[in-house]
């Protein structure tokens, strides 16, 4: 489904800043597999998921998604097969905008925007019962702004616009470190659900060892813009958060103070 | 003069003789503000190329009467004038990298040019309604005040719709939050593009109006026109919400909007009644839009200060 070859980005080049994000970074994955990314500050897992997003052009390698060289292609273009949610919970919508209409603009990414009317009556109807499976009491404010929604409601509306016109690939950039941990356990659960419901291949950077542990069926672990750790199936199911940090240690060739610093947020 | 003379020197019939002329010519700076309503409040951008499209509809209309084409078709040559340098502005800006207020003021600039050549080298052409058919005229202003009202509503009507279509919700998006919008598919340097030449069409088509209304087009009739439209835009909002207490309708907002300007143009009515000197009528239209745009800072301050102490944790935050 989406496979990085030698991948490499370089930030500031020539600069005291000097930055090697990504390092002739490979990686493949399969379709419908849900890949958790840990890794501490600036260990690249960021630099990923915008290298693939398109966020800015790679300095190197080649991206492909579902067979496609998607390289050289700008980020609008690419959000046809690529569904996103930031870190930032007020990124992924509209503030000034209703309820319905930013449902309505997701669910017509990647197609032709016309002068077609801009929400339809029957697809009013669907937006109300995806709104009401979330259980957030959203689906008698359809017409709200955006902007008068928590954090977590916007978070958890970002994830079903990202997912309402099926993705190739959904990119979960540390969706819930800026939530408070009960919305943050909610918002990781409604992932997981629409990840299986939908069977969508994903891949969803963490900070929470634990969360990336428990969630998705394959762990990769990054460092210094490498992969130095990539787990899956029943290896994963096993893993514990210490086994982790010994892995860390061999792999990354220097030990962890503690596990603080995987776990501290970017 | 002592207070007293002045006072017996203001004749409130005068005023009220007044007032019609002042409710005709802030229609079409109201029909004006509907284009900077465009780009201020749905793309926000401050576009600065108003200033030079107000004229180039003007001169449009007026070379286009003055050739012997009908009122209409000057209108629709105004029209797409302004969209021409609406699309400069935003080729500028996503093409080019160039700010959009800077890129705004360049068109601004080459339109100084560009709208003497339209005019044959002329600084102003004068449009006699007694030799050509024009639509309006500040010579029957009954009628002037009708079709302005008209052609309001008709462009109201027109915004209300093709905002609320895929591509108008696709602009909106844009304005409100690029980041999404991007990530949504949506190619937001050509809704900016589109934005901007739409937002200065409308502009010109009032420059067209206002050519017909006043009877001649000048190379300066446009001279702070951007801040006209801006005052428009901000007393229709205010009014908006001390009226309604939350938002209603966009095409309610728009309405305001056109409202704004006959309020705003009316103040400049009682104010030269008032026999301050017009060269100072800048100055004051200025210090009014500070004001207005003062407004809603001092009512985010207030709440964020007290109750929305909350909010701006969360925002800080992330």
């Amino acid at each position: 489904m989406l496979d990085l070859i030698r991948v490499s980005k370089t930030f500031n080049p020539g600069t005291i800043n000097e930055k090697k994000a990504l390092v002739d970074l490979d990686l493949h994955l399969d379709d419908g597999e849900f890949v958790t990314v840990i890794g501490g500050n600036g260990a690249g897992k960021s630099t990923l998921l915008n290298a693939v997003a398109g966020v800015w052009p790679i300095d190197g390698g080649r991206i492909l998604l579902g067979g496609e060289d998607i390289t050289s292609l700008p980020e609008h273009k690419r959000a046809v097969h690529i569904g996103r949610v930031f870190q930032d919970p007020m990124m992924g919508t509209a503030p000034n905008m209703q309820l319905e209409e930013n449902l309505a603009l997701a669910l017509r990414r990647g197609q032709k925007r016309g002068l077609k009317w801009g929400v339809t009556k029957l697809e009013r109807e669907d937006y109300r019962a995806l709104l009401a499976d979330l259980g957030l009491g959203l689906e008698d404010r359809l017409t709200a702004k955006v902007g008068l929604l928590s954090g977590g409601q916007r978070q958890a509306v970002t994830l079903l616009m990202a997912a309402l016109r099926r993705p190739k690939l959904l990119l979960l950039d540390e969706h819930t470190a800026a939530l408070d941990p009960a919305t943050a356990e909610k918002v990781l659960e409604l992932s997981d659900r629409i990840v299986s419901e939908s069977q969508l291949t994903a891949l969803m950077i963490t900070h929470n060892m634990t969360d990336a542990i428990r969630h998705g069926s394959r762990l990769i672990m990054m460092d210094e813009g490498r992969i130095i750790l990539d787990v899956s199936g029943e290896e994963k199911k096993k893993l514990t958060k210490r086994e982790l940090i010994d892995r860390f240690a061999q792999s990354a060739g220097y030990a962890l103070e503690s596990d603080q610093t995987l776990l501290s947020k970017n | 003069m002592s207070i007293q003379a002045y006072f017996s020197s203001l004749s409130l019939l005068k005023l009220l003789r007044n007032l019609p002329g002042g409710v005709a010519q802030g229609l079409i700076w109201g029909l004006m503000a509907l284009g900077i309503y465009i780009t201020f409040r749905l793309l926000d951008v401050a576009d600065l190329t108003v200033d030079g499209s107000f004229t180039t509809g003007g001169a449009c209309a007026a070379m286009m009467i003055l050739a012997g084409h009908g009122p209409w078709a000057a209108l629709a040559a105004a029209l797409l004038a302004g969209m021409l340098a609406g699309l400069c502005t935003g080729l500028l800006h996503t093409k080019l990298g160039i700010p959009a207020i800077l890129a705004g003021i360049l068109t601004q600039f080459a339109l100084y040019s560009i709208n003497l050549h339209i005019m044959g080298m002329a600084a102003n052409r004068a449009l006699s309604v007694d030799k050509y058919p024009l639509l309006l005229s500040s010579r029957h202003i009954p009628s002037a005040i009708g079709k302005g009202l008209a052609i309001a509503a008709v462009l109201v009507a027109l915004m209300y719709w093709y905002f609320g279509t895929e591509q108008g919700s696709a602009i909106r998006a844009t304005g409100n939050n690029p980041a999404m919008s991007r990530a949504l598919g949506i190619n937001i340097d050509n809704m900016k593009v589109l934005g901007l030449s739409l937002s200065n069409g409308v502009v010109a088509l009032a420059g067209g109006l206002m050519a017909q209304y006043q009877g001649f087009a000048d190379i300066n009739m446009g001279r702070g026109a951007i801040v006209i439209g801006l005052a428009a835009v901000i007393i229709g909002e205010v009014l908006f919400r001390a009226l309604f207490k939350r938002y209603i309708n966009f095409s309610i907002m728009l309405a305001f909007t056109v409202l704004g300007g006959v309020l705003y143009y009316l103040v400049v009515v009682v104010v030269l009644w008032l026999k301050l000197d017009s060269n100072d009528l800048k100055l004051f239209t200025a210090v009014i839009v500070a004001l207005f745009l003062a407004v809603p800072h001092f009512r985010d301050r207030n709440q964020h200060s007290f109750r929305g102490g909350k909010k701006e944790e969360v925002s800080g935050n992330a």
